[in-house]
């Protein structure tokens, strides 16, 4: 006949020790990661919108022209992870402060959750895959002289 | 009789608790916007410059001011949330370093918005 396993410890609370990890490893990354998005995104900012014409600037050829540099891509990378990271552990000590009914706080962290890994998945798919140069465009809107250069136009 | 006094209740710090939230969650919910419209690379020239131009119009232009305001303000209060995790002089002097935070927080917002607002308003 089969017996049930016994239960030795019916009680036994969650792990603190595990627990208390996660929050301490949260503590440190988003101090970690917030010094180092100060660097990578007021660098962007000053790039971006103090030089040249400043936001007037900005086009699908400047893009081009960034991201023509492995450098400025893998900047723009880092930038995405840490700061979705950073804003969604943020957003998490958030909704852990005000939603007190488990149901609620859980379905808010999924929804963290699940927007922050299609946020980044997109953000990355977006930045590697770039073509600079499509087929068929108006040259008026590329960057004629990186097309040029990569044999594209 | 006012409360007993605490580090924080009712305080700078306790303001500058709130505005270090509120600006976390607007820069939060831009990020989102901003990964999205940047996307539109990858659709077509046409349809990225079609929506970075609404950047380019005067009611973006402010709200771009206000979302670097945000930034400035978290980052360097950021700093100062360190600073007083770490430092026991850091952590007396809690009330006064917010001001300098402000401090920072106007010299940088002087030196972007005569610049940032000349593009937005003042054509080329």
């Amino acid at each position: 006949m089969m017996t049930a396993p016994e239960l030795t410890e019916p009680k036994k609370p969650m792990n603190r020790r595990t627990v208390g990890n996660a929050e301490k490893w949260g503590w440190i990354f988003q101090r970690a990661s917030g010094v180092i998005l100060i660097v990578l995104i007021f660098t962007h900012l000053f790039i971006n919108l103090m030089t040249g014409d400043g936001v007037n600037q900005i086009d699908f050829a400047f893009v081009a022209g960034k991201w023509a540099a492995p450098l400025w891509k893998w900047w723009d990378f880092t930038m995405l992870v840490l700061a979705m990271v950073h804003g969604t552990n943020g957003m998490r000590m958030i909704v852990n402060d005000y939603a007190r009914r488990p149901f609620v706080r859980q379905t808010l962290q999924w929804a963290l959750n699940i927007s922050m890994v299609v946020i980044i998945v997109l953000g990355t798919l977006v930045i590697f895959t770039f073509d600079p140069c499509p087929t068929g465009t108006d040259t008026e809107l590329l960057n004629v002289e990186l097309c040029r250069e990569l044999g594209r136009l | 009789m006012s409360p007993a006094p605490t580090l924080y209740r009712g305080r700078e710090g306790m303001w500058m608790w709130l505005v270090h939230r509120t600006t976390g969650v607007a820069i939060f919910f831009f990020l989102l916007i901003h990964v999205l419209d940047t996307s539109l690379v990858r659709v077509s020239p046409e349809a990225y410059n079609e929506v970075i131009g609404a950047y380019k119009t005067p009611i973006y232009g402010l709200i771009e001011a206000g979302l670097v305001a945000a930034i400035v303000l978290h980052a360097f209060n950021g700093l100062r949330i360190i600073a007083v995790d770490r430092w026991t002089w850091a952590l007396r002097h809690q009330r006064m370093l917010v001001w300098v935070v402000w401090g920072i927080f106007v010299v940088m917002m002087a030196a972007f918005l005569p610049r940032h607002l000349g593009h937005v308003f003042g054509g080329a």
